[in-house]
């Protein structure tokens, strides 16, 4: 679609954005929540002992496979996954470990609260963002992974 | 709270919608992404746009209000200053975002795409968040620090 990006998706990526953005204002005007979703997983699992109420969080967690599961028998969604297992782990284990310690995740702080304009967030979506860049950088330097 | 749970479900619903129509679900979209001295992909950057259109006016809405629709209160984060656990958290997830191509939302939406590296993801996720929680929980605050 833009011809310099062949593989690029722009429109789908723009309306699925603006899903992603409604359910985000959704919590926030319904029930005055934000929608970081490694703080609710975190919640949902008894992998934090703060935080929204226990069955909320359980519930809009449940709620992110049904909506791929409906999206993607609408939609041809591949997922091409190029890590090995050992990988799957390790990055598993620090994205998991990460987001608790950084307080939260690309909804929480890039989504959520970048558009609120949080000095927090805005900080940590540029660090988590370089620290994205300067892994596949590595990796591709390396030649591992891609 | 029979509300609350129903309104956070369809959110979750919908935020994995959002997330496969987008082609967010799919690792190696989200590393090309990351990849900026390879081939870019530039659909992550449509994804977060879209996505803050929406949050940008609940923002607005939300300001002068005192209370959500379906709730008695906000509950938002507070505004800490920006500090060390926030950066290298952020760095963390970053690095491990970045080896897979995978971070919360997309992690737990893709069990119902491809059950078999998502669950091994999501449950190294948990892991780290759990390993945070042993390091970083204060037993006492626990219930008060919401």
């Amino acid at each position: 679609m833009i011809a310099a990006f062949p593989s690029a998706i722009p429109l789908q990526g723009l309306i699925g954005g603006v899903m992603i953005g409604l359910s985000a204002a959704i919590l926030l005007l319904g029930i005055g929540r934000i929608a970081g979703v490694s703080g609710l997983f975190a919640r949902a699992t008894g992998a934090s002992d703060s935080g929204a109420p226990r069955m909320i969080a359980l519930a809009f967690t449940v709620g992110l496979p049904i909506g791929a599961f409906v999206a993607a028998s609408v939609i041809l969604t591949p997922m091409r996954m190029t890590a090995s297992w050992p990988l799957i782990i390790v990055g598993g284990l620090l994205v998991g470990f990460g987001t608790r310690l950084g307080s939260g995740c690309t909804s929480g702080h890039g989504v959520c609260g970048m558009s609120r304009h949080s000095p927090r967030s805005l900080a940590a979506t540029a660090t988590f963002m370089a620290a994205g860049i300067a892994t596949v950088t590595a990796m591709r330097l390396i030649g591992f992974g891609s | 709270m029979n509300r609350q749970v129903i309104i956070a479900l369809g959110c979750g619903v919908l935020f994995g919608m959002g997330l496969t129509v987008s082609g967010m679900t799919d690792p190696a979209r989200v590393r090309a992404f990351l990849d900026v001295f390879g081939s870019w992909d530039p659909t992550l950057a449509f994804v977060m746009v879209g996505a803050m259109m929406p949050m940008a006016v609940a923002w607005r809405i939300a300001k002068p209000r005192r209370a959500p629709l379906a709730a008695d209160e906000f509950h938002l984060p507070a505004t800490h200053p920006i500090d060390a656990k926030l950066l290298l958290g952020a760095t963390l997830f970053g690095v491990g975002w970045g080896l897979v191509g995978l971070c919360p939302g997309p992690a737990i939406a893709a069990l119902a795409l491809r059950p078999g590296p998502a669950v091994l993801f999501v449950l190294a996720m948990f892991a780290g968040a759990t390993i945070h929680r042993f390091l970083f929980s204060r037993p006492s605050a626990g219930t008060a620090a919401t």
